[in-house]
Order: C-alpha cells, then structure tokens, then sequence
C-alpha cells in the first residue's frame, strides 16, 4: 500500500490531533474524579436525561441494577421494603395511550425534602446530588410527605449486607443518591445508567446539565426535555424525553 | 366575688391512687410499645412508605393542638380581664404544659431515631416549620412556665399580664407552626392550603377547652368541691362557640377544595368513597365530634347535667381525634398526583389508594401520650396549688347576686 503526499499528511495531522487532544481528555476525566477531600463543586450539575421511547415495559435493569449497586434487599414486603428506582406505568384513560418510565429522586435544585428536614440531614451537594446524611436523621419522615416524586424510602428494619460506599440505617430515610460514589471517584455514569445501556436501550444518559457540550446538555438542547411536575419550579436535574 | 383560696389536692385517697395508676399503665404500655417498634423497627406498625406519618402522629398532632388551646382559659382571664377566668388560670397553665408533654411524647418516640433527639435539639434548618416547631415548644414551656410562676406567686403577680400576653402571642404561633407543617406541604392535595393554620388554632381552642372542662369538672366531683353553674355554664357555651367554628373552617377548607377541579379528586376521596375516611370525615367528626356536642350545649335541658355535658367534652376529643386522622392519614391514602391526568401503576403503590391499619403498639404509643398528659396533671393537682378551694357561684361569679336580696 502506497500513500500519496496528500493523504500522508492527512493522517499525519489527524494521529498528532489524536495525541495532542487525547491526554486533554484524559485531563477532563482526571479534574472530574474528585478526591474524597475535594468539595463537590457548583461548576457541575449532575442529572439523568431519560428517554422514555426507548425504556421498555417489563425491562426492569435499571431498578435491579440501583439495588445490587447499593445493597437494597428486598424482605418481601412490598409497602415498607425501599425503593430508591421504580418502573412507572402510564396510561392516558382518553387515549389508551401507554408509557413505561423509571422514576427516583429528581435531585431538585430547590428541593422541598431539604427544605422541611428540621436537622438538615436532607441536603444538596453544590453539584446538585440531594442526599441524606444518614448521621443527623432523626427519622421524621417529613422529606417524606413533602416529596412530589415519592421517590424516598424509610428503613423499617434491621439493615445487613450494606455496601461501605453507600451507607444505610433503620430509622432513617433514604433515596437515590445518584451513585454518588461512582461520581466521586469518577466512574461518569451511574448504575442505572449503565445496566440500560448494557441491555441496548440507552434510554439513559448521565451528564453535566451546566456544560454545553456534555451529551445529555446536547441532547436536550437539540430533543428537549420535561420534568415530571414542571408546575412546582423545582429545577430537577432528572429530565425525561417522550413523556 | 370574695377572695380566691388556693390549694392542693390532699392525694390519699384510693381513688387518686387508681387514677395515677391508671395513667401509669397508659404510660408503661406506650414505652412498651415504643420499644417494641423501635426494636423491630417500624414494619411491625401499620406504617409503610405509603402511610409515613400514622396513628402515633394523630394522638401527638392533637395533643399538640389541644394544649395550645388549654391556654385559653387563662389567657382570657390575663389578657382579656375577664375576672370569672382569673381562678381557673392556673389549671390551664398546667394542663397546657402536661398535654404538650404528652403529645411529644409520642412525637419523639415515633421517630425512628429516638436517640437522637439532641441532634433535633442542635442541629436546625431554619427553613424546616418542624425546626421552628421545636424551638416554638421548647419556648412554650419556659415562657408558660414563668407566667404559671407569676400567677402563683405574689411576689411577682404585678408581671402577669405581660407574661400572659407572651404566652397568648407565642402559643397562636405555635399552633400557626403546628397547622404549617400540613399548610406547607406543596405536593400533596390534602395539604398545601394556608386555612391550615387558623384551622388548627381554631382546632385548638375546641380541643383544648374539651379537655379543660373535662378535668376541671372532675378534679371537683372528685374532691367534692363545689363548682357552680356559672362557671361551668360559660365554659360550655364557649366551647359550644369554638366547636361551630371548627365546622366553618373546615366547611371553608372543603369548599375552596371544591371549587377548584384538580382537587375534586381528593375531595370526592374525602367526602364521598373514601371508605374508612369517608365514615370518620361524616360520622366521626361532623356528627360525633361536631353537630352532637352542639346540640348537648345549646340544648337548655341538657345544660344542668354535668354528666351529659362531659360527655359532650368526650365527644368533642373523640371527634377531633377523628378529624386528625382524616387529616394526617386521610391526606396521605390518596395518591400524588405525579401524572396529572394519566393513570399510573407501580410496585411502590403509585396512584392507588394506599392501606393503613393502626396495630396495638401505635395506639397503646398515642394513649400513653393522653396517659402522661393526664399523670402529670393529677400529680400536679397534689403538689401545686392550683385550684380555687371553691368555684361555688357565689366565688366564682362576678355577677353573683344573691337570690333573697
């Protein structure tokens, strides 16, 4: 195989772009995986864009996923086992028209759990992760009623088998955290994310809502993207397309 | 009307005894059953993640509720100047503390952390009415506390009005404080509605006047003083007042509801095929809690009979228990509407009426708070001069006349 002076070149300016532009890449990757000393930081807000064309019925990967990740048993009994992820079934009554979509913490910029929590322990991360701090729950279960996403759990009894990165308490109240060690130490996506890319949806995308060029900040710029209960002006920082 | 002689009660008897030891049991039986949910943790109670908030928070919202309003009896004798009032001010300084111990009582112990309550006490978020709430019980006891001291000793009797205005400001505060934490909850139909707050202020004076005239009026069977028809007479049309005024509130509360269509779903759930909440809405609380106890107050005949108007008292507690838990309860049975006009399923109970079933433990937690309410208030009685020796017409009335003059 012969190249011609052209197409040498051609390569040659594409293999030094590759390398020059490669380690700033990996530079991204290194400034995003943040020490556990580090402070989150406001320049990112993390969210989930979900397409809910592409989420499936019976396809519950990204629930099962959430649960093996962070050590969610299930004792049977459905009304007090937590649930930090659910398959929720729509259907128009005037229509028949039917949607199938996962729903969880919406990890609202103005969250109304953080707002009623009488100690604090509900509280948002600058990057807009909203957690419990397990440490100072005193179990009231406020953030509970006040959810409009019933997207947080109460652990109604003894907890075994927890997972180190992702700690749980009887007593206290728990919801999704977005995989917030997985953020922490860089991984980029989260469980649920991944288990529907794996099983071919990619109905999930994980990413910086605040940088432009992030696929999910794409995406919803080009697609557009709503809000369950966009009326309450809660800024969530979970989207959903085809709703 | 001649000078008032305080004491207490003498507290030997057998009756006493079985009183204290009745109220006991009740307390016994809730830190039984406390610990038996906390230990378990709260799957053993009716609870669920449907249902966050059950019977254990109707008994303590009430209470709560219902020793802001014991206040007002004092309050109406201090701040208002009505002289009939002024001996029955410190009774009601005292069972308006008792019963807010009860009812945090039960709060606390319906945590699912109990341990932690000094973090609830450390640690606030100033934007959470349940941080306010604590700071707003916390100052009832002290500031309640001092205007009982002023009413008692003489030394510094000169500060009683000021104390008592305080108390008057800071418990319609807390009982605005108490109604908020329904009035502020945005996402769920029931709530969200600013008449929470004066609803439960006027709540508060029913209940805690019910409760009032209930142990002022067995606190002097019992003891064999004399309590004139005056006093008793008054009080029951007072409450008779506030018992009407609840209805109105919540008539108001329904027919805002009403007019605007995205709740007619909740208010037909409510109103009409809310099964159980339906019953206790209607029956529990319009009837028994409201129209009878009108009717046993504002009937001339009934108005002599001590033990028909106790029991109008009675029905005036159980009907605003039943109120609580249409309210707490009720308002959470109906789903959230997430997909306004979609019908939803799930395996997290969405869009479907979510089951609640109080068990024992719940209940025996919620009547140990009444228990401790009530213990507190009996051995209060003993230790503490608290009630006029007698409230006899002739004392008591500042009206009186007497009939051969």
């Amino acid at each position: 195989m012969s190249l011609n002076r052209r197409e040498f070149l051609g390569i040659g300016a594409a293999v030094t772009a590759g390398a020059a532009i490669a380690p700033g890449i990996r530079l991204i990757e290194l400034v995003q995986a943040r020490s556990l000393e580090e402070a989150a930081s406001a320049q990112q807000r993390w969210g989930l864009l979900i397409d809910t064309n592409k989420c499936t019925r019976n396809c519950t990967a990204c629930v099962d996923a959430c649960f093996v990740e962070n050590g969610i048993g299930n004792k049977g009994r459905p009304a007090t086992d937590p649930q930090w992820i659910r398959k929720i079934e729509t259907k128009d009554p005037s229509t028949g028209y039917t949607h199938s979509l996962p729903v969880l913490c919406q990890h609202c910029d103005y969250p109304p759990c953080v707002d009623v929590c009488p100690t604090g322990a509900s509280m948002k991360r600058a990057d807009g992760i909203v957690l419990v701090d397990k440490h100072i729950c005193i179990g009231c279960r406020f953030c509970m009623m006040a959810c409009p996403y019933k997207a947080r759990s109460f652990v109604h009894e003894v907890i075994t088998d927890q997972k180190a990165y992702a700690p749980r308490g009887k007593g206290t109240v728990e919801s999704c955290t977005l995989c917030v060690h997985k953020i922490d130490r860089g991984d980029g996506t989260t469980a649920c994310t991944e288990a529907c890319n794996k099983g071919g949806h990619q109905a999930i995308i994980f990413g910086d809502l605040k940088d432009p060029n992030s696929e999910i900040s794409k995406s919803l710029r080009e697609k557009g993207g709503r809000q369950i209960r966009a009326d309450l002006k809660l800024n969530t920082g979970i989207r959903y397309q085809g709703l | 009307m001649s000078k008032i002689q305080y004491d207490t009660i003498e507290g030997r008897s057998t009756g006493f005894l079985m009183l204290l030891g009745i109220f006991g049991a009740m307390v016994l039986a809730a830190l039984g059953a406390s610990y038996f949910m906390e230990h378990n943790g709260h799957y053993v109670t009716g609870m669920s993640n449907q249902i966050v908030w059950g019977t254990p928070h109707v008994f303590a919202v009430f209470l709560i509720v219902a020793a802001s309003g014991a206040l007002n009896v004092s309050s109406i004798g201090t701040v208002f100047g009505k002289a009939m009032y002024k001996p029955l001010s410190r009774l009601s300084n005292v069972l308006s503390l008792t019963l807010l111990t009860g009812g945090l009582m039960v709060l606390v112990l319906d945590l699912g952390r109990p341990d932690r309550i000094i973090i609830a006490m450390t640690y606030y978020n100033f934007k959470s009415i349940f941080a306010w709430n604590m700071i707003l019980y916390n100052g009832f006891f002290v500031i309640v506390g001092i205007y009982l001291w002023t009413l008692m000793d003489h030394n510094v009797k000169g500060y009683a009005r000021t104390a008592g205005m305080a108390a008057f400001i800071w418990r319609l505060t807390l009982t605005t404080g108490t109604g908020s934490i329904f009035g502020f909850l945005v996402a769920r139909e029931a709530y969200d509605a600013a008449i929470m707050a004066p609803m439960f202020i006027i709540m508060s004076f029913s209940f805690g006047l019910a409760f009032y005239l209930l142990v002022l009026m067995a606190a002097y069977t019992w003891t064999g003083r004399p309590l004139g028809d005056a006093v008793v007479t008054r009080l029951k049309n007072l409450l008779g007042v506030f018992v009407a005024s609840v209805l109105y509130f919540v008539l108001v509360y329904h027919l805002t509801n009403l007019y605007v269509t995205e709740h007619h779903g909740v208010e037909r759930f409510i109103l009409l095929d809310g099964g159980i909440y339906t019953q206790l809405f209607w029956i529990g609380q319009v009837i028994i809690g409201g129209i009878v106890p009108l009717l046993i107050f504002f009937t001339p005949a009934f108005g002599k009979s001590r033990a028909v108007l106790s029991l109008g008292a009675v029905l005036v507690i159980l009907g605003g228990l039943a109120q609580m838990y249409v309210i707490i309860i009720g308002g959470q049975a109906y789903p959230l509407s997430m997909f306004p006009g979609m019908e939803v399923s799930s395996s997290f109970y969405d869009g479907v009426v979510a089951n609640y079933t109080p068990t024992l433990a719940e209940v025996l937690l919620g009547l140990g708070g009444i228990g401790l309410a009530l213990a507190a208030t009996t051995f209060a009685l003993k230790v503490l001069p608290l009630l006029p020796h007698s409230l006899a017409d002739k004392i008591a009335d500042p009206h009186y006349k007497a009939e051969s003059a």
